[in-house]
């Protein structure tokens, strides 16, 4: 193996390891911010007629008496076997409720970011390749309206046009029209799993649920991606190795695409990532407006109530997600960057 | 072959349209070296890339012919621009390091062009690829295959460049200053090897440089351009020996020559009589055993492995030596920006390597050890004044305010010889010899003892270089200054210094008198380096 790869390895290496301190953070401090919160999840099950015994019977029975260190190791031995708790509002373990949800919310990100990707780096090309055109200009309109419109807004916008007035798209509620039965539960993903049983009625049933809602919020992640993608094209495009390989007599869609695109793929990853974890927090208002059964309206709901289980385990999952997601980018990284591991230096 | 008549190349910019060439004519035969010589601004560069069609984005072919073997170079196609790119002209550039697309293999980059002109088929390529690194002398042409232009030298990256504008085997080879930045050895190495590439395919080649010298050692006929106009043109030794034109004497003048002394760089009129500097037996520095060792990736790495040197009151030393050889680790611990790894640094009696550089800002020797930085546009705030930046040292370390920091400011910009009128501008709006005089005045603005001049004339144009070497040397004598003077150049060293420092892989390897150094170097790299410093031919005899 060759010093260079031996070194990017080590890079590597270096970095998944990192990430496991950040992952025991994450633990500690979803811990005590749960319990930081105001209000007193004891009083509110022990209903508006409960006296102070009865609160207190209840705080016994819930293990918040008990001194904090020891609250905390118990959780961590419980997290230890997969046990997130129980979740005092649902009634069902915090882990069941998570698998069932995130995948929701999970889908409906990713099928935003593609569209989005879709749309917005195309886009930011022809803008970079034709600054000041009509296309620069309606990149810039359209990035504009995209990120200044809020989500519930274009949410209930698409909604009224593509519901009520044209009435081609299904009633917004949910990740399945009534008719349907949701697929089989393999990875949670509708569109995947209905795929995978080759349900292809289904399929079609919730990709049109989905249409909507990722459209939404594709609209919102528009910008950031397209204006960066535009601002690294035209780094990239003005460098040295551009004017070499012009004098060289490569044809322009190599040009265009093996050399300046490559180099500008990645301040458009780091975009990418920095997009897909506010998306993920956004999408609380979409997840409301369309009646999605996701993580985001499942974490507000149990912060009214002071559900600490179902916080806790939404922030550990989200910050896992996060610590995963980041990973995924900086690996992303070595494989189109070959400097990766040199650059520290 | 290629035939050039009244070409004019014109940019569109926010503040109006820039005439960047203003009508030139000139012809190329088969198997000649041309070169093309002038200052920044003076559109040399671009009258290659309107040759090639690659101008930047506002720039446009205004009026004129190019005919390159019967094809009308400014109206043919794009598509068949294409084909002639590469294949029938091809173009080599400065800093070859940028001029590789970073995150690709240096044998795909190759490659890539062989298959664009059909030089190679998928199965051939890679054979084709490690061919063409052969051929411009690389050695373990199949490992270097793989490489990615930050595991290779600058030279080599040069030479992976050169592989690509002749792997199709063209008839033009364009040069723009392809040895700009690169070590005079290797600048030595690179054009030796280009020139033999070309007599060997015979090719015709264009070579454009700011340096007259380099020029005349490669080149058939010179082009001297000023301004967007050709303003000289004829045979190197002629251009030296009787040049016509007011601004090639100035050139031919500036260019730094062996056995010439400091004054000769500036017009005739210009010359006036040397001051004495002078140089006391005390030392004012001593430095002994000095090492740093940096902590590396794959282990330390010694940058400077125990000199010892010493510098008299009122000397002037030279440091020379290529890049990564120590010089400016060396010249960065004795301005004390730098911790020494171990060793002593004497300064006037005391020895300052045990003062953190941490906290150098405050010591009161402070004042008294400056620097004058390489890039004089880097080393300017620019958000800064010349003002400003001339004050800042007055203010934080001479304590001055309000009227005598005025008077004082304007005193210096009077000494280095920068107009008053100057002093209100913003870097930006200041030419590369003000902003060195602005770099030079804040350097000498607490009249420090010792002075360390960091290649400060790398980035200049020769003409400029002439004007900023020798306004230091007047500095010298009137404010009685030490100076070591950090520097790639044998030549422009010899110019300014009493003795000299040669350093090679963060070691002495010879140091003396100016003179016996130049004159009889004992070093076998001392003599290297003499040797490929290009020599210009002989100059016109002054009546």
């Amino acid at each position: 193996m060759s010093a260079a790869a031996y070194s990017r390895l080590r890079a590597v290496a270096f970095r998944v390891a990192q990430s496991i301190p950040v992952v025991l953070g994450v633990v500690v401090i979803s811990f005590l911010l749960t319990r930081a919160l105001p209000g007193d999840p004891a009083a509110y099950f022990a209903g508006a007629a409960a006296d102070a015994a009865s609160i207190q019977e209840v705080r016994e029975a819930l293990g918040l008496d008990k001194p904090l260190l020891q609250q905390f190791l118990l959780y961590v031995t419980d997290l230890a076997h997969g046990d997130l708790g129980q979740s005092i509002s649902s009634g069902r373990p915090v882990a069941v409720d998570l698998v069932s949800r995130l995948p929701a919310s999970l889908e409906l990100t990713l099928t935003a970011l593609v569209l989005s990707c879709g749309l917005a780096i195309p886009l930011g090309i022809l803008a970079a390749t034709r600054p000041g055109s009509w296309v620069d200009h309606l990149c810039r309109v359209l990035v504009t309206a995209g990120v200044s419109l809020p989500t519930f807004f274009t949410g209930i916008l698409l909604i009224y046009i593509f519901y009520y007035l044209l009435g081609v798209a299904p009633s917004p509620l949910g990740r399945l029209d009534f008719i349907y039965l949701a697929p089989d539960h393999v990875t949670g993903f509708y569109l995947i799993d209905a795929a995978l049983t080759g349900d292809w009625e289904t399929w079609r049933g919730a990709a049109k649920q989905l249409i909507l809602p990722s459209t939404t919020l594709a609209l919102f992640t528009l910008a950031p991606i397209a204006r960066m993608t535009r601002a690294a094209m035209l780094t990239a495009l003005s460098s040295d190795f551009i004017r070499t390989a012009r004098a060289a007599g490569l044809s322009r869609g190599t040009v265009l695409y093996a050399y300046a695109f490559r180099n500008a793929l990645l301040p458009v990853v780091t975009t990418l990532g920095m997009v897909f974890s506010f998306a993920l927090g956004a999408n609380v208002l979409v997840e409301k407006v369309f009646a999605w059964p996701g993580i985001g309206s499942y974490a507000v709901e149990a912060l009214v109530v002071s559900d600490y289980a179902a916080v806790q385990g939404f922030v550990l999952a989200m910050a896992l997600l996060f610590v995963a997601l980041n990973l995924v980018i900086d690996l992303l990284y070595s494989v189109i960057d070959p400097r990766f591991g040199f650059a520290a230096k | 072959m290629l035939s050039v008549k009244n070409l004019a190349v014109s940019f569109q910019t926010r503040r109006g349209t820039v005439e960047a060439v203003r009508g030139i004519s000139f012809d190329l035969a088969k198997g000649e070296i041309l070169g093309i010589v002038g200052e920044s601004g003076s559109g040399k560069s671009v009258t290659s890339y309107a040759l090639m069609r690659i101008l930047d984005a506002g720039g446009r072919i205004k009026a004129g012919e190019a005919t390159y073997s019967g094809i009308d170079l400014r109206r043919v196609a794009e598509r068949d621009m294409g084909d002639i790119r590469g294949r029938e002209i091809s173009m080599i550039f400065q800093n070859p390091r940028a001029a590789l697309n970073p995150i690709r293999k240096v044998g795909h980059q190759i490659e890539d062009v062989l298959r664009r002109h059909a030089r190679a088929t998928r199965h051939d390529a890679r054979a084709k690829a490690i061919k063409a690194l052969e051929d411009v002398r690389i050695n373990d042409a199949e490992a270097r295959y793989d490489a990615y232009p930050f595991e290779l030298s600058g030279g080599m990256c040069q030479r992976v460049v050169c592989a690509i504008a002749l792997a199709c085997d063209p008839r033009l080879l364009i040069a723009d200053e392809p040895t700009t930045g690169l070590d005079i050895t290797t600048q030595q190495a690179v054009m030796e090897l280009v020139r033999d590439l070309i007599r060997a395919r015979n090719m015709s080649s264009i070579l454009i440089t700011h340096d007259l010298g380099l020029a005349a050692q490669y080149c058939d006929r010179i082009m001297v351009m000023k301004d967007g106009l050709i303003v000289e043109q004829g045979d190197p030794a002629r251009i030296f020996s009787d040049p016509q034109h007011s601004y090639t004497r100035k050139l031919v003048d500036a260019t730094p020559r062996m056995g010439e002394g400091i004054r000769s760089l500036l017009p005739p009129e210009e010359r006036k009589a040397e001051l004495p500097h002078q140089v006391h037996d005390r030392p004012l520095l001593e430095v002994s055993n000095l090492t740093k060792t940096f902590k590396g990736m794959a282990g330390p790495v010694h940058a400077v492995r125990g000199i010892s040197f010493s510098i008299r009151q009122g000397q002037s030393v030279g440091l020379v030596g290529e890049s990564g050889c120590g010089k400016s680790t060396t010249s960065e611990i004795l301005v004390r920006l730098m911790d020494a790894t171990s060793g002593d640094i004497i300064f006037d009696g005391q020895d300052i390597a045990g003062i953190p550089a941490q906290g150098f800002a405050r010591n009161p020797r402070r004042a008294e050890i400056q620097m004058v930085f390489q890039d004089a546009t880097d080393s300017l705030n620019p958000r800064h004044t010349a003002r400003q930046a001339i004050g800042e040292p007055l203010r934080r370390l001479g304590a001055l305010r309000a009227a005598p920091l005025a008077a004082r400011i304007e005193e210096l910009a009077t000494l280095v010889g920068l107009p008053l009128p100057l002093l209100d501008r913003f870097p930006h709006q200041l030419s590369g010899g003000q902003k060195a005089r602005v770099g030079i005045a804040r350097a000498v603005a607490l009249e420090p003892k010792f002075l360390i001049l960091d290649e400060p004339t790398a980035a200049l144009d020769v003409s400029i270089q002439a004007v900023v070497l020798n306004l230091l040397v007047d500095l010298r004598a009137k404010l009685g200054m030490t100076y070591l003077f950090v520097s790639h150049d044998l030549h422009v060293v010899a110019l300014l210094c009493d003795h000299v420092i040669v350093m090679r892989a963060g070691e002495i390897v010879e140091q003396g008198p100016v003179t016996r150094v130049m004159t009889d170097p004992q070093n076998a790299y001392t003599k290297a380096l003499l040797a490929a410093a290009p020599k210009p031919p002989a100059r016109r005899q002054l009546a």
